[in-house]
C-alpha cells in the first residue's frame, strides 16, 4: 500500500474512472478499424462528410440516453421511449402541417406542444409506477403499445408532412447549422468550461485536503479534453455545402445533444434532484427514511423522459421532414442498449451520463462502420447485440472487482 | 420534570396483526431507554411510528408535553427526533458527505453547497472520534463501525434531541461497540433522550437507565436497570410477567 502510494502508475495518476477511459479506448479502435476497412473505397469512416453525419445519426438516440440513464439509476426503465418519440413527432407534424392533412398551427407552437406532451406521457406513466406500485417494466410496454398505435390513429396511418422550414432547422438538413462563427463560439465556450471545470475541481480537492492529479496528468486530461474539443470543431467546420465552400459547422441536433447532455450531467452531480434519484437507486428505503419524497421525484424522472423523448422526436421528424407512424419504432432498445454500454448498471444507484453519451456514440459508430461496409442489417443487429452482451458482462466483472477489492 | 416523549395507548393493526397493541412508554432528557423483546415483539413497529415510517390507528404522542401528529419522516425531523435504524438506512452508492445531508443538503442557489457540506461533516465525524478514509468514498466501500458513525454522525448533525437506536451495534466489533457505548454517554450529558433496542442484554444494562420490555405487541412492564438483574429481564422477554419485587419505573431514576 506505502509503495503504491509513492509511485502511482500513468493511469492511477490521471485518476480518470476505468469504465470511461476502455470506452474512449474501444471508440478509438472502432473507428481506426473501420477507417482500415473503409480504406479503398470513397466514403471512408474517418472522412469529415461520415464524421458529420454520425454526429446527426447519434443526436436523437444521444438526447434520450440522459434520460434514460437517470430512470435507471433509480431501478426503473422506460420501455415507450421509441412510441412516445414517434406519438409526439407525429403530433408536432399535425400541428404545423397544412390541411386538410394536419391543423396548419404555427411551428414554435407544435414544437411546445410536443414538449409539454411527452413530459405529460412520461408524468403519467410514473404517476402508475410512483403512487400505484406498478411495475415500470409492463407501464411503459403499455405506453409502448398504446402511444405507437395513437400515432397511427391520430394520422389516420397517414404520412404527415412536410414540416415548416424553420422547424426543420431542428433536423440538421439544409440550413440546419450554426455555420463556422458560430461552431468556433461554442468551441470557445466548451474549452473555458473544460479549463474552468478542472482548475475549480482542483482547487476544492486541494483545499479539503483530498489528493489532486500531479500537474504533468492534470495537464494530459486538460490536453486531451482540449484537444478532442480542437479536432470536433475543425471537422464541423471542415464539412461544406455541396458545390460550395461554405462549412456547415455545428448541426442544430447535434448542439441540443451536448446541451441536453451538459446540463443533465450537471443536475445528476450537482442538484438535490440527481442527488436524490442516486439514493433511491442505491437505497430506497433509506431515501424513503430521510425525509426525500420518493414518489414525486420519481414522477420528475419519468417525465423528465418523456420530455426528451419528445424533443428527439421533434429532431428526428425535423430531419425527416416526413413523419411516418413507424417512426422510432424499436428505438427504445438503442436507447437502452447506449446507456447500458455506457455502465449504467440495471440494478440501479449506479450510472454517468458522459458513460451513456459515448455509449451512444459507440452504438452509431458501429452502426455507420457497418453501413459503410455494406452488412446487411441483420448481420448489424447481431453484431451489436454482441457488442451489448460484451458490454454487460464486462461491467458486471468490473463492479465484482470493485467490491471485492475493499 | 416534563418527559421528552410520551407516547400513550398507542395501537397499529397490520391487517389481522395486532402490532402494536395499547402501548405506553415515555422518555425524559438525558435517559437511556432499553427496549427489549422477542422479534416480532413490536420493538421497530413502535419506533417506527415516532420516527414518522407508520401511522397509529389511534393513540396520541406527545412531545414535551405537546400533543403532536406525526405523519412522515420529516414531521419527525421538525420535531428533533432522529432514526438510526437497524439496517443502516445508509445509501450505499453515496459518499458519507452525501449521506450525512440526504434529504437536507445545503444549496447555494440550485446547486448543492458541497464544500460547506463536506466541512461540517468533517467536524461532526470528529466529535464522533472515528476514523474515516475518506468522506467522498461510497460508504458501500466503508466498515461497519464507520458507516455506523455515519448514520450516526447524521442524526447529531441535525441535533437531535430524541434519538432512536435500533440494534447499534449489532454489525460491529468488540472496540467499535465501545465507541458506540462511549457515544451514548456522552450524548446523554448533552441532554439527548434515547431509545436504545438491542438483542445484546449486556449492552443495555450497560448503557439504559430504563428498560421497557415488550412482548407480542403489548408493553409487558418498565423496569429500573439496576434494580433488576438479567435473569429477570430474560423473564419478562420469555414470560411476559414483571418480576417479584420490581418497582414500575414510570419516572426516571432520580440520582
Amino acid at each position: 500500500m506505502k509503495v503504491g502510494d509513492k509511485k502511482e502508475g500513468f493511469l492511477q495518476s490521471l485518476r480518470v474512472d476505468g469504465r470511461i477511459l476502455t470506452m474512449l479506448i474501444v471508440l478509438a479502435v472502432v473507428w481506426m478499424v473501420f477507417q482500415l476497412l473503409t480504406l479503398k473505397q470513397p466514403g471512408q469512416f474517418l472522412s469529415v462528410q461520415n464524421l458529420w453525419n454520425l454526429s446527426v445519426q447519434t443526436a436523437v438516440v444521444g438526447i434520450m440516453v440522459g434520460g434514460m440513464v437517470l430512470v435507471i439509476v433509480a431501478r426503473q426503465i422506460d420501455l415507450s421511449v421509441g412510441s412516445i418519440l414517434g406519438f409526439t413527432g407525429m403530433m408536432m407534424a399535425l400541428i404545423q402541417t397544412m390541411p386538410p392533412l394536419g391543423w396548419g398551427g404555427h411551428w414554435l407552437l407544435a414544437l411546445l406542444a410536443g414538449l409539454l406532451l411527452g413530459a405529460l406521457i412520461g408524468g403519467f406513466q410514473g404517476y402508475w409506477v410512483a403512487y400505484w406500485g406498478a411495475p415500470a417494466f409492463v407501464v411503459t410496454l403499455a405506453g409502448l403499445l398504446i402511444f405507437r398505435n395513437a400515432s397511427f390513429i391520430v394520422a389516420s396511418g397517414r404520412t404527415i408532412g412536410p414540416l415548416d422550414d424553420n422547424f426543420k432547422v431542428l433536423g440538421g438538413g439544409i440550413g440546419g447549422s450554426i455555420g463556422e462563427f458560430w461552431t468556433w463560439v461554442v468551441g470557445g465556450v466548451m474549452a473555458l468550461l473544460i479549463v474552468y471545470q478542472l482548475l475549480s475541481n482542483r482547487n476544492r480537492r486541494k483545499k479539503n485536503g483530498l489528493p489532486v492529479r500531479p500537474w504533468w496528468a492534470e495537464a494530459v486530461v486538460m490536453g486531451f479534453l482540449l484537444a478532442l474539443t480542437l479536432a470536433f470543431i475543425l471537422v464541423m467546420n471542415a464539412y461544406t455545402y455541396p458545390g460550395t465552400n461554405i462549412p456547415r459547422g455545428i448541426p442544430v441536433p447535434v448542439l441540443v445533444t451536448l446541451s441536453v447532455l451538459f446540463f443533465l450531467n450537471w443536475m445528476a452531480q450537482n442538484t438535490r434532484f440527481g442527488r436524490y434519484i442516486f439514493a433511491i437507486g442505491g437505497n430506497p428505503e433509506a431515501a424513503l427514511l430521510a425525509g426525500i419524497n420518493v414518489r414525486r421525484t420519481l414522477v420528475w424522472v419519468f417525465a423528465l423522459m418523456g420530455f426528451l423523448a419528445a424533443l428527439a422526436g421533434a429532431v428526428q421528424a425535423a430531419r425527416l421532414n416526413f413523419v411516418t407512424n413507424s417512426m422510432g419504432n424499436l428505438l427504445e432498445l438503442d436507447v437502452i442498449a447506449a446507456a447500458v454500454i455506457g455502465g449504467t448498471a440495471l440494478a440501479g444507484g449506479s450510472g454517468t451520463i458522459v458513460g451513456a453519451a459515448l455509449g451512444a456514440l459507440l452504438m452509431s459508430s458501429l452502426r455507420s462502420g457497418m453501413v459503410l461496409m455494406g452488412l446487411p442489417t441483420e448481420w448489424q443487429n447481431v453484431v451489436l447485440g454482441l457488442v451489448l452482451l460484451a458490454a454487460v458482462i464486462w461491467n458486471t466483472v468490473y463492479l465484482k472487482n470493485r467490491r471485492g477489492a475493499v | 420534570m416534563k418527559p421528552l416523549v410520551e407516547m400513550k395507548n398507542i395501537c397499529l393493526r397490520f391487517g389481522g396483526n395486532q402490532a402494536l397493541d395499547n402501548v405506553s412508554v415515555n422518555l425524559y432528557p438525558g435517559e437511556v431507554v432499553g427496549l427489549l423483546g422477542h422479534n416480532g415483539a413490536g420493538k421497530s413497529t413502535l419506533i417506527k411510528v415516532l420516527s414518522g415510517a407508520y401511522r397509529a390507528d389511534s393513540g396520541q404522542i406527545f412531545i414535551e408535553g405537546r400533543a403532536v401528529e406525526i405523519n412522515n419522516p420529516q414531521d419527525a425531523q421538525r420535531l428533533g427526533i432522529e432514526t438510526i435504524y437497524q439496517n443502516l438506512a445508509l445509501a450505499d452508492n453515496l459518499d458519507a458527505v452525501a449521506n450525512i445531508f440526504l434529504g437536507r443538503e445545503k444549496r447555494r442557489g440550485f446547486a448543492l453547497d458541497e464544500e460547506s457540506m463536506e466541512l461540517e461533516a468533517r467536524q461532526v465525524l470528529m466529535r464522533l472520534r472515528v476514523q474515516i478514509p475518506s468522506l467522498r468514498l461510497p460508504v458501500a466501500q466503508m466498515s461497519g463501525g464507520q458507516r455506523q458513525t455515519v448514520a450516526i454522525g447524521r442524526a447529531i448533525q441535525f441535533k437531535a434531541r430524541i434519538l432512536i437506536m435500533d440494534e447499534p451495534t449489532a454489525a460491529l466489533g468488540p472496540e467499535e461497540t465501545r465507541k458506540v457505548g462511549e457515544l451514548i454517554r456522552a450524548l446523554k450529558a448533552e441532554g439527548v433522550g434515547i431509545f436504545l433496542i438491542s438483542h445484546d442484554l449486556h449492552d443495555v444494562f450497560d448503557l439504559a437507565d430504563r428498560i421497557t420490555v415488550m412482548k407480542n405487541g403489548r408493553v409487558v412492564g418498565t423496569v429500573y436497570a439496576h434494580e433488576v438483574s438479567h435473569d429477570d429481564v430474560l423473564g419478562m422477554i420469555i414470560g411476559g410477567v414483571m418480576p417479584k419485587n420490581a418497582r414500575p419505573a414510570e419516572v426516571p431514576r432520580t440520582p
